[in-house]
């Protein structure tokens, strides 16, 4: 325990953690987006993958206890990695108090730059996304245990589809630099896959981008009702 | 060719800094950037002015001493050089500049553009040297290294330390520096006996020094003289991780 405490005190520490923990969103981010696409499959498959997700692990596990676990891990994971992104930024920040008259030149990607502020955006959205379509409670006509209806209702609101599509394309650059910079900060330096780890980032990124935005595209365009 | 320069002045560490604005009115493309300060420090002394207070050496770009940041870029505009080796035909005639010190809490402004590197000094005193009983020299050749050990390890020992790595850095971080310096002894097998405890040290008097932390944007490796790359702060990532294990 003392280890992992002075490991986490460095910022070395610090930003492995916040890798660690961003491999386990990854991982969430994936996972829920391959579930949302059993969309294209119609109500029963849609609905019948959700319930299957409320037993899955029984007899050991009680109806809907896998996925609270998978809510308290998940939460866990957001938890750590916010609170070491904040105190690095405050270290950061510290490092330098003066800052320059002309910024420097240098070219940061846009997905690098905004890394800080599009966390901040991403996890407002999730918040927002929660009372929208898990607790239902900013939802018009939500009706508990039948998502694909609550989903084709949702998004046939053409400002809720854009809020989703915008939160999603700040997603897709959080991970294009947040995935890369995971490779970075774990130490990938094995020669082979050292150049594949920007592609790479930029593949999961476009990946993940289109496979949320197919899903409020197809419903304003009517082909998923 | 003429220029205009503001650049930056202050006293001491604890005085005001301001810029301060000079014509340079007869330049030769041919000066190098700290001859051109050389000129307009000439004419400050007739004029009964403080010269401009600015850090040099060798002027060959091999000491790391003669870093200032020059419109927002350390070491001036171009790549893979030092300001000693920048050279006035990289601006136009009539160009404004303005002339900067490193700015980090680490790197305490002594005069006008020269910092206190000193907690470079101090991160390799923490481990970025090599513990041996002094005799004879021996063979240069007595242990076989492979190629591409050596060919990485002498990249990373390329760094002069000069700190245009934290001055670029949004964050004011020093990892490159460090990295770089844990890298060209942790890389050889000469290095290999106090490995662990090298990088183990380093990395904690780079963050007792207050430097900021690495977000991965890449533009030390840019601003870098001589053109060092991230992947040494990936593998002082990873060496720093394996540490953990081996001293605990
Ligand atoms: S004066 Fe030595 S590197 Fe420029």
């Amino acid at each position: 325990m003392k280890q992992i405490a002075s490991f986490y005190s460095t910022t070395v520490g610090k930003k492995i953690a916040m890798a660690a923990t961003g491999i386990v969103l990854v991982a969430y981010v994936v996972g829920h987006m391959l579930g949302n696409l059993k969309i294209f499959q119609g109500p029963e498959k849609l609905n019948s993958y959700a319930e299957f997700l409320r037993e899955v692990g029984a007899p050991v596990l009680g109806h809907g206890e896998f996925l609270w676990i998978a809510r308290i891990v998940l939460l866990a994971a957001v938890a750590i990695h916010i609170v070491a992104s904040a105190q690095l930024t405050l270290q950061s920040r510290a490092a330098r108090p003066v800052g320059y008259r002309n910024t420097p030149h240098q070219e940061f990607s846009y997905a690098s730059r905004t890394m800080r502020w599009g966390g901040v955006i991403i996890s407002l959205f999730v918040v927002y996304h929660i009372l929208h379509f898990t607790s239902g409670t900013v939802h018009g006509d939500f009706i508990p245990n039948d998502p694909y209806h609550n989903l084709v209702v949702g998004f046939q609101s053409w400002p809720v589809a854009l809020a989703y599509i915008g939160a999603v394309v700040m997603l897709g650059f959080h991970l294009y630099h947040g995935v890369w910079s995971m490779t970075q900060t774990l130490g990938v330096n094995n020669a082979r896959i050292e150049r594949m780890r920007r592609p790479a980032a930029l593949v999961l990124a476009v990946a993940v981008v289109i496979g949320y935005v197919v899903v409020p595209v197809s419903i304003l365009a009517g082909w998923v009702t | 060719m003429k220029v205009t320069l503001h650049v930056w002045r202050q006293e001491s560490s604890e005085a005001e800094g301001r810029f301060e604005t000079y014509a340079a009115n007869d330049v030769s493309p041919d000066m190098s950037f700290l001859e051109l300060l050389d000129v307009v420090n000439e004419g400050l002394i007739e004029s009964d002015v403080e010269p401009i207070a600015f850090e040099h050496d060798c002027r060959e770009g091999i000491c790391g001493s003669c870093g200032v940041v020059i419109d927002g870029s350390p070491h001036g505009p171009h790549e893979g050089t030092a300001t000693c080796q920048l050279h006035m035909r990289s601006f136009a005639d009539g160009d404004e500049l303005w002339i900067e010190p490193w700015r980090a809490r680490s790197f305490p402004i002594k005069k006008d553009l020269v910092v206190d590197r000193g907690a470079l000094d101090r991160i390799i005193e923490a481990g970025g040297y090599i513990s041996i009983n002094t005799g004879a020299a021996p063979d240069a050749n007595a242990i076989p290294i492979p190629k591409d050990d050596v060919d990485a390890a002498l990249d990373a020992a390329t760094c002069i330390g000069c700190g245009a790595c934290v001055a670029v850095c949004p964050n004011a971080s020093a990892m490159l520096f460090t990295s770089a310096k844990v890298a060209h002894l942790n890389m050889l097998p000469q290095g290999q006996p106090e490995r662990w405890s090298r990088v183990a040290r380093m990395v904690e008097q780079m963050e007792a020094e207050g430097f900021g932390n690495c977000t991965n944007h890449g533009a030390c490796q840019i601003a870098c003289p001589k053109e060092i790359s991230i992947d040494f702060i990936a593998w002082l990532n990873r060496d720093y991780l394996r540490a953990q294990r081996k001293v605990g």
